[in-house]
C-alpha cells in the first residue's frame, strides 16, 4: 500500500486507514523518532513553552509554600465543606492518569495495533497526571509534615494506619498505580533506551542513556523473558487500573453524606476516568504529532479511535448520571431526594448543567465522522470534555457537604485566590514534565513501530 | 533601698530582652532599660517623670500587650518577643514604684498553702455584681489563677447555674488591653500620687462643704461601697451622688412608687405560677434573677410523663427574646402597644379605664384573662425592664387582683442603698455642670460618654473645650476596668480591679448579701471603686478586706441582730460567709406592699402614631450595655435569635423589610453558615442619625425597628473597638426607650455590609430534626417523638452477628430536654472556658468557621406550607413562627462515622462510649468533619489559639490540651472532668456516683435541660431521661447510636387560642 | 557473529547453526521476532512462576498484616466495627497483591536476564550498535563444545550472513 493509494475520506478504504503511514523501514521508523531526542535541533518554541509551563509550576510551589506557612485556612474550606479544590482536582487527575496504562494495557491485551504509537507518551501522561494527583491529598491536610502518619510504618506508639478507611484504601491504591505504571513504562522504554544509547554520538549521553538501558543488547533469550514479564505487567495493570478509580470512588461511596453514598459510584467513576484519560491524550496527541510531525505514525485512525473511545464512555457516564438520578428518587430517601433538587435548582445548579454540557450534550457531535476527522474540532472537544469531568468533581464534592442532614450547618463554597494558583500551578508542572519528557526520550515505543514495520510488510506480501 | 531591688530586678528581667524593638511596639526597650539603669535608686523617682512624659514611652505601655482575639493574618510573635513583653511588664511593675514587688509574680511556693495541692483546682465562692444584682459563684482555681466560672447552689440568684455574662467575667480578668494603672492626661502616675491630688481636691472641697464634689455611679448594690459614698457624703454635706445605668429602665422602680408610693423590690416565685403573662419582660434571659426564674420555671415545666402537669407562658412582646421563644403563645406587639394591652386587660380583669387594642389582639386578651382569673393566687403577670412606668403599675394591680402577692411574687425593700430616677440624676448632674455648679466629678465605673442620652452630650460636659480654651469641670476622676471613651476626656483616670481581684461585697436580686472574694491578687496596678472613692475622705489607704469585714460585723449587728461578743465568734461568722459564698438569712423579709393606685385614674396615654416606625432600644444579649464590648467570647458568641455575631444589627420585620425595600443576600463564601450581606440603612432619629446594617426577624412586630445598644464602641479595646453600630448615638432622654419616626427617617444607602451569621437557614425542611408536639397530642399519643423515627434493624448489619462492644463498666451519655432549653447559650461560653477553645474573629466566622464545641439551632417551624427559606422574601409563616432552639454537642455515636473514616486512628472509641479525638495523632484530612451526620466537628483551619499573650496564658484550663493549627477538635463530654471523677473514685474504690460529673454545658444550664450520666446506672437522672416515651434521637436512621439523647419539645397551648 | 538484514534470514541461520550441532548461541534482534525462541530451543521460562508467587505474597502477606495491626497488636474500638472488619480490609489487600506481583514480575525478569550488564562482549563489534534498530545478529559462543573459529565462519557463510566477525572477549 505505498503508492496510489485512494484518499482518506473513500468510504471503502476507510477501515483500512492504516495505523502507520507508508513506506516505513526499521531504519526510518529508528531514525525518525530517535532523531526528535537526539539530532534535531531543540526549537524555540519548545522553549518558549517550557518557559511558560515552569513559571505556572512556580506559582504553584509558591502556593503550597505560603499554605504550609499559614495553613489550610488560605482556601475557601470551612465546616461544613471540609474538601474543596484539594479533592476535585485529585480525583480529576487521578482520573486523568487512566488513560496511559488502560491504552497500553489493555489495549495490549486486547492485541489492538493501533496502540503502539501512542501508549508511550499515554504511559508517560499516566504518571505525570499520577504525580499532580499525588499532591493533593498530601497538601490538603492541615499538618501536612505529618502525612506519613498515613503510612505503615513502625510508629514508637506503636500505632498502624486505620484500615477501614477509604483514604488509606486511596493511598495503597495511588502508591501502587504509580509505582506499577512506572515500572510498566520503564520496562517498555529499555529497548529504546538502548536504541538511543546505541545511536547518540556524544559522549555523555552514550553513558547516562547506556546506565538507564541495563546494558540491553536485544538477546533473544532476554527478549523472551521480557516478553512475557510485558505480557504479565499488562495483565496486573488491567485490574489495577479498575481498582484505581473505584476505590477512589471509595471515597465518597463509603461515606454517609447524602450525593455520596451510592453504589453506581464505582462503575461510573472509572468510566470517566477512561473518558477524561482520553480527552487528556487526544489534547496532549494533537499538538505533538504537528509539532514533530509525526503524522505517519499518530495517523487519524488513532484519532478516530480515541474518540471512539471517548464517545462510548461518555456514553456510560451519562447512564451513570441518569442512574445516580433514578435511584435516589427511586429509593425515597429525602436526603437522596432532596439533594437532587439542589443539584437542579440549588446554588450550584449552573455547575451541574454546565456538566451536562460539556459531558453529555456536546460530546455526542462525536458521532459525526467529520468530526472525528477534524483534528480541531477533537481537540477543542477534547478540553470540553476535560472541563466536564472536572465540573463533574466539583458538583459531587462540594454540593453534597454544601447541603447534608443538619439544615442549621449548611454552607455554601467559594474558592480562593490560593485554590486556583495551586490548580493551575498542577497544569503547569503537568505540561512542564510532557517538555521535559518529549525531549529526552522516544515519544514512540520505537521496538514496537519495528514490530508494526515488520508485520505490515507481511501483510503486505 | 527597696526600690534598689527593684533596679536590680529589672536589670535581670530585661536582660533577655536583647536590643530588638517590641514586635509592635514604637520604642526601643533598650531606651526604657538604659534611662532606668542610668539611674540609681535615689534618682529613680526624678527619673520616672521623664520616663512618663515620654509619649513613646506611653504608646508603648499602651502596646504592651498584643491581641484578643487573633484575626486572620495574625502575624506571629516569636518567643524573644515574649520575654521582651515580660521585662518590659516588669519593667512597668517597677516603674510604678508603689505596691508589690515583681519578685512576687515569680517566687514559687515555698511553704504550700493549706489546701492546696499543686495540680487540682481548688474552688472559692465568690459573686459577680451585676446592676441591681449579684450572680453567687463558684470559681476554678488552678494554682492561684482562676479559669472558670461556675454557679454556687447556695446563692439564691443563680442555685449553681450561670449565664454568659458571669461565665465569660473570667476573659475580662485576663483582658489584655484593660488599664493597668493610674494615669493622669494619659500619663503613667502613681497611686500615691493620685492620692495626693485626691487629698488635695477633698481639702478644697472640705472647705467649700463639699460645694462642687459629685459622685457618678451605676446602680450600688455593695453596702460596703454604699457606706463609703455615705461617709464621703457626710464629710461634704453639698456633695450629690448621680446614678445613671443606660441599660436598665426606671419603669421597674418608677412603676412602684406610682402603685405602692415608694420605691419597692419586686421578687418573683414563677415555680408557683401555673400561668404567666410576661409584657414585654424577657424575665428568663436578662434582668436580677434571671438565672433563677428560669430554673424555677423549667422546673414547673419539667416533664415526667403524660399524666404530669405544666405551666403556661403568654408573651407580649415586639421582638423575639429567649422567653418569648419558650412561651407557649406568644404575640408580637409593638413595645409603645404593650401599655395598651395591659390597660385593656386590667379592664378585663375589673378595674377601670380601658385601652384600644390592635386588631387581632381582643381575642388573645379575653383568652389570656379568662386563664389568669381561672388561676388567682397560681398565676403571674411581669412587666418588661424597658417598660414605662404605667406598664409596671398596671402589672402590680393585675397581680394583686389576682391575689398573687405573697404567692406568686413578694416585694422588699429596694436592693440599690439609694434608689432614684437615673435619667432624672444624670439630666441635673449635666444641668448642674451647664451651670458651672459642679468642680470634681468622679465617676465610679460605667462609661458615660459613651452611654449618656446623645442630646445630654457628656462629652462636652467634660472635656477640654477647644474654643473657650478651659473645662466645665475643673477636676475630673473615672475608675473604670478600661481607658474608654470616658477615660480619655478626664483628667485622671484609675485603673479598675475586676472582682476577681478585690474584696467586695453585693446584694443578690432578694437581697441575700454576698462577700465578694478574690482568688488572685491584682494582675495590675488596679483599685476597686471603694479605694479609689477612699482616697479623697478622712481615711484613705483603708484596704478593702479591712472595709468588707467591718462593713460585714457592722451589717450583722444592725440587720440581722447578731451579737459578736468576741472576734472568734465574727471570725467563724467571717469565714462561713467566705464559705458559703452568701451571708446568712441576708435575704430581705417580704413586705406586705398596699396598693395604693387604681387604673381607671391614669391618665390616658397618647396614641402611638401607628403610621410612624417605632424605634426600641434594647441592651444586647451578648455584650450587653457595652461593657462587654471587648470580651472576644461575648462578640463570638451568637445571639439567641438571630444568630449575629461581632455585630449588631438593626432588627426589622420580615413585613417592615419589605416596605422598606430591605433585603439580605447569602455570600457565596461562608453562606448560610457564615457570611450574609445586608443592606445598610441611615437612620435619622431624635435630632440625630446614625448608620446600621438591617436584619430581618421573623417574628418581630411590624413597623418596629429593633437598636441594640452596647456596639460602635471607638475605645474599647484591640476586639470591640468599631463593631456594628452605636445606638447611643440616637438615644435621646425624651425616647429613652422607644422613639417615633417617619418610615422617611430610614434611608437605603444602597450599600451592602457583611454581617457574621452562624445560622441563617432555619427550616428543618421537613425533616425530623426536632419532635414536637402539645400537651393535648403528648397525652393522646405518648410516643409522638418516636411514631416517623425509621431505625434500621441490627440484622441488617454487614458484620451481622458479630459482638458488639459491651461498654460494661460505664456508659456515658447525655440527654437533652427540648422543652426546657431556651437558647440561652450559657452552655456555649461555660463550654469555651472549659475547653481553652479560641476566638476566631468576624473573618473567620465569616469564613464558617466558628470553633464552638456546643452550638444551639434555632428552627422555625412552618405554620404555612409555602414557607421560603429566605426570611427576606416575606411570607405569613414567618410573622410569628412557633420558635424552638436545639443544643448540639457532640453526639458521641458507638457507630460513630467520622472513627471509620480517620485514616490515622485519630478519632476512636473509649471502653467507656466516648468518640476521643487524639489530637497528637490527627493529621487534619477533614474526612471526619466531612463524615459527620451532625456537623459539630470544628478544625483548626489557621493558627487560632493566641499563644503569645502573656495574660491568656493564665486564663488556659491546664487540664485540656490548646490544640494546634491543622487540627480537628469537638466536644469531649468534658472528659477531663470524667477522669477526675474517676480518679477520686478508684481512689476511693467506689463507683462513680450520679451526679459526681457535671460537664461545663450541664453545669451553667439555668434550666437544667442537659443531663449527663451513666446510661448504664438504671437510677441515673440520664438513665430515668433515656427512659421517657419524649426520648428521640436525632437523625436516627443513620444508625449512628449516638449517646446524645433529645426530650421532645411539648408546648402547653391555650385551647381556646389552638382553635383558631 | 553473523549479521543479516531481516528476520526470516536470522530465523533460517538459527535454524541452520543448531542442525549444525550447536546450543550455546544467541540471536540478537532490534525487536522481538515470533518463533526465534522456539528456533533456539529456549525452555519456558520461569518470569510467571516469580509473578504468582509474589502476588501471593502480596496478597496474603497484607491481609494478614491489616488483621494483626487492626485485631492483635493494637486493637481499638473504631466506629463500632468489629476488630476483625474483613470487608473493609479487601481494598488494601487487593492493590498489594497486584503490587508484589508486578514487582516480581520486573526485578524477576531482569534478574533472570542478569540485567544490569552495561558491558557485554558483543558490544566491541562495531556494527553491532544495529542491533537495537535495523540488523539482526547471531553469535556462537566459544563455551560450545565443539566450537571451532573456521567451522562456525564457514556456517555462517553458508547461511548468508551479511557480515561475519570475531567477538573478542575482552
Amino acid at each position: 500500500m505505498s503508492a496510489g493509494q485512494p484518499p482518506f475520506d473513500s468510504p471503502e478504504i476507510r477501515r483500512l486507514t492504516p495505523v502507520i503511514g507508508p513506506g516505513h523501514t526499521y531504519g526510518s521508523v529508528t531514525d525518525k523518532i530517535s532523531a526528535i531526542v537526539l539530532t534535531r535541533p531543540t526549537s524555540l518554541g519548545w522553549y518558549v513553552g517550557f518557559l511558560i509551563a515552569f513559571s505556572i509550576m512556580g506559582m504553584m510551589t509558591v502556593a503550597i509554600g505560603w499554605l504550609i506557612i499559614k495553613g489550610t485556612g488560605i482556601w475557601g474550606i470551612n465546616i461544613p465543606i471540609g474538601w474543596g479544590f484539594a479533592i476535585v482536582n485529585f480525583v480529576w487527575w487521578i482520573g486523568i492518569g487512566h488513560a496511559g496504562t488502560l491504552i497500553s494495557a489493555i489495549l495490549f491485551l486486547l492485541n489492538q495495533k493501533w496502540r503502539t504509537s501512542i501508549n508511550r507518551f499515554a504511559e508517560a501522561m499516566t504518571l505525570f497526571a499520577v504525580a499532580c494527583a499525588g499532591i493533593f491529598p498530601l497538601i490538603h491536610t492541615g499538618r501536612p509534615w505529618l502525612a506519613f502518619y498515613m503510612f505503615p510504618y513502625p510508629s514508637t506508639m506503636g500505632l498502624w494506619p486505620q484500615f477501614r478507611s477509604p483514604l488509606i484504601w486511596d493511598v495503597f491504591a495511588v502508591s501502587t498505580y504509580g509505582t506499577v505504571s512506572l515500572m510498566f513504562w520503564f520496562v517498555g522504554l529499555i529497548p529504546d533506551l538502548a536504541t538511543l544509547r546505541d545511536r547518540s554520538v556524544r559522549k555523555p549521553l552514550k553513558i547516562i542513556y547506556g546506565m538507564l538501558s541495563l546494558g540491553w543488547r536485544g538477546s533473544a533469550r532476554h527478549w523472551h523473558r521480557y516478553q512475557s514479564a510485558y505480557l504479565l505487567l499488562a495483565g496486573l495493570a488491567t485490574p489495577l487500573v479498575l481498582s484505581v478509580h473505584t476505590v477512589v470512588s471509595f471515597d465518597f461511596a463509603i461515606a454517609i453524606v447524602p450525593g455520596w453514598h451510592t453504589t453506581i459510584f464505582p462503575p461510573y467513576f472509572v468510566a470517566g476516568a477512561i473518558y477524561s484519560g482520553f480527552a487528556m491524550v487526544l489534547t496532549i496527541a494533537i499538538p505533538l504529532r504537528k509539532a514533530y510531525d509525526l503524522e505517519d505514525f499518530i495517523t487519524m485512525r488513532h484519532l478516530d479511535n480515541m474518540a471512539k473511545v471517548m464517545l462510548s464512555t461518555g456514553l456510560i457516564v451519562a447512564y451513570g448520571y441518569f442512574f445516580e438520578f433514578f435511584l435516589s428518587l427511586y429509593s425515597g430517601n429525602k436526603f437522596d431526594v432532596f439533594l437532587v433538587q439542589q443539584r437542579l435548582h440549588g446554588p450550584y445548579a449552573p455547575f451541574y448543567f454546565a456538566l451536562i454540557l460539556c459531558n453529555i450534550l456536546l460530546p455526542q457531535l462525536l458521532w459525526s465522522y467529520k468530526m472525528r476527522h477534524n483534528v480541531a474540532a477533537l481537540f477543542l472537544m477534547s478540553i470540553v470534555v476535560n472541563i466536564g469531568m472536572w465540573l463533574e468533581r466539583f458538583v459531587i464534592v462540594v454540593i453534597s457537604l454544601t447541603r447534608d442532614f443538619v439544615p442549621s450547618a449548611w454552607g455554601r463554597y467559594s474558592p480562593t485566590f490560593w485554590d486556583w494558583a495551586t490548580f493551575i500551578g498542577t497544569i503547569g508542572m503537568f505540561v512542564t514534565l510532557l517538555f521535559l519528557f518529549v525531549r529526552v526520550l522516544p515519544a514512540i515505543s520505537i521496538a514496537e513501530m519495528r514490530e508494526l514495520v515488520a508485520e505490515t510488510s507481511e501483510e503486505e506480501k | 533601698m527597696r526600690e534598689h531591688e527593684h533596679i536590680d530586678s529589672q536589670h535581670d528581667h530585661n536582660d533577655p530582652a536583647g536590643d530588638a524593638k517590641l514586635h509592635d511596639g514604637q520604642m526601643d526597650l533598650a531606651a526604657v532599660r538604659a534611662k532606668l539603669q542610668s539611674k540609681t535608686g535615689k534618682q529613680y523617682w526624678r527619673t520616672l517623670e521623664e520616663l512618663a512624659g515620654d509619649p513613646q514611652f506611653e504608646e508603648l505601655l499602651h502596646r504592651e500587650f498584643p491581641r484578643q482575639a487573633p484575626s486572620e493574618w495574625d502575624d506571629s510573635v516569636d518567643r524573644r518577643d515574649f520575654l521582651k513583653l515580660m521585662a518590659a511588664s516588669l519593667a512597668f511593675a517597677g516603674l510604678s514604684g508603689c505596691g508589690r514587688t515583681p519578685e512576687q509574680y515569680i517566687v514559687p511556693y515555698v511553704k504550700q498553702p493549706d489546701g492546696m495541692v499543686l495540680g487540682k483546682p481548688q474552688f472559692y465562692a465568690t459573686a459577680m455584681p451585676f446592676g441591681a444584682d449579684a450572680i453567687g459563684l463558684l470559681v476554678e482555681s488552678h494554682e492561684g489563677r482562676p479559669t472558670k466560672v461556675e454557679g454556687n447552689p447556695d446563692h439564691p440568684s443563680s442555685l449553681g447555674a450561670t449565664n454568659v455574662f458571669a461565665e465569660a467575667s473570667v476573659l475580662n480578668l485576663y483582658d489584655p488591653d484593660r488599664a493597668q494603672t493610674v494615669t493622669k492626661f494619659g500619663e503613667i502616675q502613681t497611686w500615691s500620687l493620685f492620692e495626693q491630688s485626691a487629698q488635695a481636691i477633698a481639702a478644697e472641697t472640705r472647705a467649700a462643704y463639699g460645694a462642687g464634689f459629685r459622685i457618678l455611679s451605676g446602680i450600688v448594690t455593695s453596702p460596703t461601697l454604699a457606706a463609703q459614698i455615705q461617709s464621703l457624703l457626710t464629710l461634704f454635706p453639698k456633695a450629690k451622688w448621680h446614678q445613671w445605668e443606660p441599660a436598665v429602665g426606671d419603669g421597674t422602680r418608677e412603676g412602684a412608687k406610682l402603685a405602692f408610693g415608694s420605691y419597692l423590690n419586686t421578687v418573683y416565685r414563677p415555680e408557683r405560677a401555673d400561668v404567666i403573662l410576661s409584657l414585654d419582660s424577657d424575665f428568663l434571659g436578662s434582668g436580677p434573677g434571671h438565672i433563677r426564674y428560669a430554673k424555677e420555671f423549667s422546673r414547673h415545666r419539667k416533664l415526667n410523663g403524660p399524666s404530669d402537669t405544666m405551666n403556661r407562658l403568654y408573651v407580649v412582646e415586639p421582638t423575639p427574646s429567649v422567653t418569648g421563644a419558650t412561651a407557649d403563645h406568644r404575640l408580637p406587639l409593638r413595645a409603645s402597644e404593650v401599655e395598651l394591652f395591659a390597660r385593656a386587660l386590667a379592664a378585663k380583669l375589673g378595674f377601670g379605664g380601658s385601652g384600644t387594642l390592635p386588631a387581632g389582639a381582643e381575642k388573645w386578651l379575653d383568652a389570656v384573662a379568662k386563664d389568669l382569673q381561672e388561676h388567682k393566687g397560681a398565676s403571674l403577670v411581669v412587666a418588661g425592664e424597658q417598660q414605662p412606668a404605667e406598664v409596671h403599675a398596671l402589672t402590680h394591680a393585675i397581680n394583686a387582683a389576682l391575689g398573687n402577692l405573697g404567692a406568686t411574687l413578694y416585694y422588699t425593700y429596694p436592693l440599690e442603698e439609694r434608689p432614684v430616677n437615673h435619667l432624672e440624676s444624670m439630666a441635673e448632674l449635666c444641668a448642674d455642670i451647664e451651670a458651672g455648679k459642679v468642680e470634681t466629678l468622679l465617676i465610679l465605673g460605667g462609661n458615660p460618654v459613651y452611654t449618656a442620652p446623645h442630646d445630654f452630650d457628656f462629652a462636652s460636659k467634660i472635656a477640654f473645650d477647644q474654643t473657650t480654651k478651659q473645662k466645665k469641670v475643673k477636676n475630673t476622676i473615672h475608675v473604670s476596668s478600661h481607658f474608654d471613651e470616658t477615660s480619655e476626656l478626664c483628667d485622671w483616670h484609675v485603673a479598675e480591679s475586676h472582682y476577681l481581684e478585690t474584696w467586695g461585697d453585693a446584694r443578690a436580686f432578694d437581697g441575700t448579701l454576698s462577700v465578694i472574694q478574690p482568688l488572685i491578687a491584682p494582675l495590675y496596678h488596679t483599685h476597686s471603686l471603694r479605694a479609689a472613692l477612699a482616697a479623697f475622705s478622712d481615711k484613705p489607704g483603708v484596704s478593702d478586706y479591712d472595709a468588707v469585714r467591718a462593713n460585714l460585723e457592722a451589717l450583722g449587728k444592725r440587720l440581722l441582730l447578731m451579737s459578736f461578743p468576741d472576734p472568734g465568734s465574727f471570725e467563724k461568722f467571717w469565714r462561713k460567709s467566705l464559705n458559703d459564698g452568701v451571708v446568712a438569712s441576708s435575704a430581705f423579709a417580704p413586705l406586705n406592699a398596699t396598693l395604693k393606685f387604681s387604673p381607671a385614674n391614669l391618665p390616658t396615654p397618647k396614641p402611638a402614631p401607628a403610621d410612624e416606625i417605632e424605634f426600641i432600644f434594647r441592651p444586647d444579649p451578648c455584650v450587653y450595655d457595652g461593657r462587654f464590648a471587648n470580651n472576644g467570647w461575648l462578640q463570638e458568641l451568637p445571639k439567641p435569635v438571630t444568630k449575629l455575631t461581632w455585630d449588631n444589627a438593626a432588627l426589622v420585620s420580615p413585613k417592615t423589610a419589605e416596605n422598606l425595600k430591605v433585603a439580605q443576600n447569602v455570600a457565596w463564601r461562608g453562606g448560610e453558615h457564615g457570611k450574609v450581606y445586608s443592606n445598610v440603612i441611615d437612620i435619622a432619629l431624635s435630632n440625630s442619625k446614625v448608620t446600621a446594617a438591617a436584619w430581618i426577624v421573623p417574628g418581630q412586630a411590624d413597623g418596629t425597628v429593633v437598636l441594640p445598644l452596647g456596639y460602635g464602641r471607638k475605645r474599647a479595646g484591640y476586639t470591640g473597638t468599631n463593631k456594628g453600630f452605636n445606638a447611643y448615638a440616637v438615644r435621646a432622654s425624651g425616647a429613652l426607650w422607644t422613639a417615633f419616626a417617619p418610615s422617611s427617617a430610614i434611608k437605603k444607602t444602597g450599600e451592602e455590609y457583611p454581617l457574621a451569621c452562624t445560622q441563617y437557614h432555619f427550616s428543618m425542611e421537613g425533616r425530623q430534626i426536632l419532635a414536637t408536639g402539645t400537651l393535648e397530642e403528648f397525652r393522646k399519643n405518648p410516643n409522638f417523638a418516636n411514631e416517623h423515627a425509621e431505625l434500621p434493624p441490627k440484622e441488617l448489619s454487614l458484620y451481622n452477628g458479630e459482638a458488639e462492644f459491651p461498654y460494661n463498666r460505664d456508659k456515658w451519655a447525655m440527654a437533652i430536654d427540648l422543652n426546657k432549653c431556651n437558647g440561652c447559650n450559657a452552655c456555649v461560653v461555660a463550654c469555651q472556658s472549659e475547653n481553652n477553645i479560641p476566638v476566631v474573629g468576624k473573618d473567620q466566622v465569616m469564613r464558617g468557621r466558628e470553633m464552638h464545641w456546643i452550638r444551639i439551632d434555632r428552627y422555625y417551624e412552618k405554620t404555612v406550607k409555602t414557607a421560603t427559606n429566605d426570611p427576606s422574601s416575606y411570607d405569613q409563616s414567618l410573622f410569628n413562627p412557633p420558635t424552638f432552639f436545639q443544643p448540639v454537642p457532640c453526639q458521641q455515636c458507638e457507630n460513630a462515622p467520622c472513627e471509620q473514616v480517620c485514616p490515622v486512628g485519630a478519632t476512636v472509641h473509649s471502653a467507656e462510649g466516648l468518640n476521643d479525638m487524639v489530637y497528637n495523632r490527627c493529621v487534619g484530612t477533614r474526612y471526619c468533619s466531612n463524615n459527620c451526620p451532625y456537623k459539630v466537628r470544628r478544625f483548626n483551619f489557621l493558627r487560632f489559639q493566641d499563644w503569645e499573650t502573656p495574660q491568656l496564658k493564665l486564663l488556659r484550663n491546664p487540664e485540656v490540651t490548646v490544640r494546634s493549627r491543622g487540627v480537628m477538635e469537638k466536644c469531649t463530654y468534658c472528659v477531663q472532668r470524667i477522669n477526675n471523677a474517676r480518679i477520686e473514685s478508684e481512689k476511693l474504690n467506689a463507683p462513680i456516683h450520679d451526679g459526681a460529673i457535671v460537664t461545663a454545658c450541664e453545669q451553667a444550664c439555668p434550666t437544667e435541660a442537659i443531663v449527663f450520666g451513666n446510661a448504664n446506672d438504671k437510677d441515673s437522672r440520664v438513665a430515668r431521661l433515656k427512659a421517657q416515651q419524649r426520648n428521640y434521637t436525632l437523625l436516627g436512621e443513620l444508625n449512628a447510636r449516638p449517646r446524645t439523647t433529645y426530650l421532645a419539645v411539648v408546648r402547653n397551648p391555650n385551647p381556646e387560642l389552638e382553635s383558631a | 557473529m553473523g549479521e543479516f538484514g531481516t528476520p526470516e534470514e536470522l530465523l533460517q541461520a538459527v535454524k541452520k547453526v543448531r542442525e549444525g550441532g550447536y546450543r550455546r548461541l544467541d540471536a540478537y534482534a532490534p525487536f522481538p521476532i515470533e518463533g526465534l525462541s522456539e528456533a533456539l530451543g529456549l525452555k519456558r521460562n520461569l518470569v510467571p512462576a516469580i509473578t504468582l508467587l509474589g502476588g501471593l505474597a502480596g496478597g496474603i502477606g497484607g491481609f494478614c498484616f491489616q488483621y494483626w495491626a487492626a485485631a492483635i497488636t493494637y486493637p481499638l474500638n473504631i466506629a463500632g466495627r468489629p476488630l476483625n472488619s474483613w470487608p473493609a480490609f479487601i481494598p488494601v489487600t487487593f492493590e498489594l497483591t497486584i503490587l508484589g506481583a508486578s514487582l516480581a514480575a520486573v526485578f524477576g525478569m531482569l534478574a533472570l536476564n542478569r540485567l544490569p550488564h552495561p558491558h557485554h562482549p558483543v558490544f566491541n563489534v562495531g556494527r553491532f550498535t544495529h542491533a537495537s534498530s535495523d540488523r539482526f545478529f547471531i553469535c556462537i559462543e566459544a563455551k560450545d563444545p565443539n566450537f571451532h573459529l573456521e567451522k562456525c565462519a564457514r556456517l555462517l557463510q553458508e547461511v548468508h550472513a551479511h557480515h561475519i566477525t570475531e567477538v573478542s572477549d575482552d
